[in-house]
């Protein structure tokens, strides 16, 4: 027992992997998520209501994942704290040693009579994975258009399948497993479209392929993937994308066209698809309000960034330690692998432990993953050519491209929050979640930044990061005082 | 055709049905036990129920609580996610509209801006 108590928030496979890591090393631990359940997006469950006789049915790696769930659930040393929001990290006072005290409101989310509560940890290890991100296309507002994600959250979480006639777009091996989903729950996937060309994927995926054996787990799933995808006789094509979906209040049809490598569309190739949902990504953007928070430094290009970690996954924060998503797109077992040395450390345990080199390497591993998914999966610099003046950049307030455009040529030299003010893309409810990265980068392009101060790999330019609120607060709930650490939450309706 | 529930009959994963109402802008609608309002109103056939600043409909976009497009008001309480908050039989869910309305305040810094008939102070 080191007695030490550690914070984990998140309880993806980054976050779990982190919890068994620490209690190994002795600590205390209070594993924190906002869902109702264990898994994080990747061992995305159906609700208890269900009572599912064979969740595994869904599932890859169900005797491994239900087996730690009942390791750490049955843990005398484990509190789960399952509908918990971490909506604010208050940093020490300057000269304060350790992490910051973690803010919490628990009960349904978006609730009114959620319980406040506030922990003091000696560590604390965010572990707050990605959300898909999309790009603007013309009519991607329209009810019916969803993120790859949603569709597989539906499909894996509720049973619910998101249409009947359904495309699958964007770029990454996220859209296999998302078709394979929709097949299974019954939907007609009419085509998965890879915006990169042949070419592309094959220099990215085929080098140095040792790395991809020390990922087996992961390329065993894609395989697998694929295996169900051409059994239902989907079909999967390259550099080809969704430029546009059309309808009156909902999606009915999308146009899809042949891109060329920067992703620069080929005109005359167009072909029209009657659809009912479009299922799009274009990678993931990582939730990195609390590490922002944190006072976390940051690394990577503005706009692909991620949270830096040295070797033992310890952030730049003092007490602060990161893993998976947050510190890079690499999948599951890298996020696996990358929360146990995060666990195994925040949790106080020795470095000389012997089960540690394996995991650095296989968290190594993971990293070489990730450098090969940017590399096959790049988003082309030339994707705002299927943009058209009306198209929306920001969803909340509906600015289009035009006004975007508009606004930066009338104050070349405006500060960023200038530009923001006038077009309000960023200033929604979502506070810039979606549109940040995109708006960020395409006003950097109008600004007539040259094309190469946009990273290789055509992520955008910094989008603001910082969220005093990481997630909403009601004023009625702020202005109750905390309630003890220990307090059980209430649960309203529930 | 639209979104649907796998049919309990045929879901791989062997599930129960435990069946719950909720009502929307006071129309009853049947969801089961374990959906998300989102989830309810998806399956019931309505792929949009918030409208943006234009009047344009929105539905779910994100499913996990980073869009905020899904936005309705459950049992009073205004701007809930609707793909995050789990349905209760017996909850009523009203839906709202964003149009434009711009309120002031460093929105910046600390605010989620409020659809239109938010209350005063609903949500930070
Ligand atoms: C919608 C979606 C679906 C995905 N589905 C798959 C899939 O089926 N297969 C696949 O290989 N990959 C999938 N991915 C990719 C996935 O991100 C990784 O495979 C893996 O889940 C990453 O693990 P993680 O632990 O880093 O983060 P996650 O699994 O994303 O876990 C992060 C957890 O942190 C919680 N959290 C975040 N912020 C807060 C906060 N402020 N307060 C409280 N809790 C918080 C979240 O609720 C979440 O449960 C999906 C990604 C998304 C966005
Ligand atoms: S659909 Fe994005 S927040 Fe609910």
């Amino acid at each position: 027992m080191t007695g030490r108590q550690v914070a984990v928030v998140g309880a993806g496979p980054a976050g779990l992997a982190a919890a068994r890591a620490a209690l190994g090393a002795g600590a205390e631990v209070t594993l924190i998520d906002a869902a109702r359940q264990l898994g994080g997006q990747y061992h995305r469950t159906p609700p208890e209501e269900y009572a599912a006789s064979r969740p595994e049915a869904l599932q890859h790696g169900w005797p491994a994942f239900a087996k730690l769930r009942r390791e750490l659930l049955g843990h005398p040393r484990c509190a789960w704290w399952p509908e918990t929001s971490v909506w604010a990290l208050e940093r020490r006072d300057p000269g304060q040693q350790g992490p910051p005290r973690v803010h919490l409101l628990r009960g349904p989310a978006d609730g009114s009579h959620r319980v406040r509560q506030i922990l003091e940890p000696d560590a604390l290890v965010l572990a707050c994975g990605a959300h898909d991100r999309v790009l603007p296309f013309p009519g991607w507002e329209l009810p019916g258009v969803f993120t790859a994600g949603a569709a597989q959250t539906l499909a894996k979480g509720e049973r619910l399948m998101v249409g009947e006639q359904v495309v699958v777009a964007g770029s990454g091996p996220f859209l296999l497993p998302v078709a394979a989903s929709l097949v299974e729950a019954g939907s007609r996937v009419l085509a998965v479209l890879e915006a990169n060309p042949a070419a592309v994927l094959a220099r990215g995926w085929s080098r140095k392929p040792w790395q991809l054996a020390a990922q087996l787990g992961k390329a065993g799933e894609l395989i697998d993937f694929t295996g169900q995808l051409v059994r239902g006789r989907v079909p999967f094509r390259t550099g080809r994308t969704v430029i546009e979906a059309r309808g009156a209040g909902r999606v009915e049809e999308v146009v899809t066209a042949r891109l060329r490598p920067d992703w620069s569309v080929v005109r005359g190739s167009e072909r029209t698809l009657a659809v009912d949902a479009v299922c799009v990504s274009h990678g993931f953007s990582p939730q990195l309000e609390l590490p922002v928070a944190a006072g976390c430094a940051l690394r990577g290009t503005p706009g692909a960034q991620f949270v830096q970690t040295d070797a033992r996954q310890r952030t730049t924060a003092d007490g602060v330690w990161a893993a998976g998503e947050i510190t890079g797109i690499a999948g599951a077992p890298a996020a696996r692998a990358e929360g146990a040395v995060a666990g195994w450390y925040a949790g106080g345990g020795s470095p000389a432990a012997r089960a540690l080199p394996a995991l650095r390497r296989s968290r190594d591993q993971g990293r070489d993953f990730a450098a090969r998914l940017a590399r096959a999966h790049p988003i082309g610099a030339a994707w705002p050519g299927w943009l058209g003046p009306r198209t929306l950049v920001c969803r909340c307030e509906e600015t289009d491209y035009a006004t975007l455009c508009r606004a930066v040529q009338e104050q070349p030299g405006a500060a960023a929050r200038t530009a923001k003010l006038a077009t309000r893309a960023g200033l929604g409810p979502c506070q810039a979640r979606v549109c940040g990265p995109t708006v960020t980068e395409l006003a950097a392009r109008l600004r007539g930044a040259a094309p190469d101060a946009v990273p290789a790999d055509g992520l955008p330019a910094a989008g603001p990061h910082h969220r005093p609120f990481a997630q909403p607060i009601r004023l009625g709930e702020l202005a109750r005082p905390p309630e003890p650490p220990d307090a059980a939450p209430e649960h309203h309706g529930a | 055709m639209t979104a649907r529930l796998i049919p309990a009959a045929c879901d791989a994963t062997g599930r129960r049905e435990q069946p719950l109402r909720i009502t929307v802008n006071g129309e009853p609608l049947d969801g089961i036990a374990g959906q998300s309002i989102a989830g309810v109103l998806l399956a019931a056939g309505r792929p949009s129920w918030r409208t943006g600043p234009s009047g344009a409909q929105r539905g779910l976009f994100c499913g996990i609580g980073a869009c905020f497009d899904c936005l309705v008001t459950i049992n009073g309480d205004r701007d809930v996610r609707a793909c995050l908050r789990r349905a209760h039989d017996g909850d009523t869910v009203h839906t709202q509209r964003r149009d434009g309305a711009h309120h002031s305040g460093d929105q910046d810094a600390s605010t989620v801006p409020r659809d239109s008939d938010s209350p005063d102070g609903s949500v930070l």
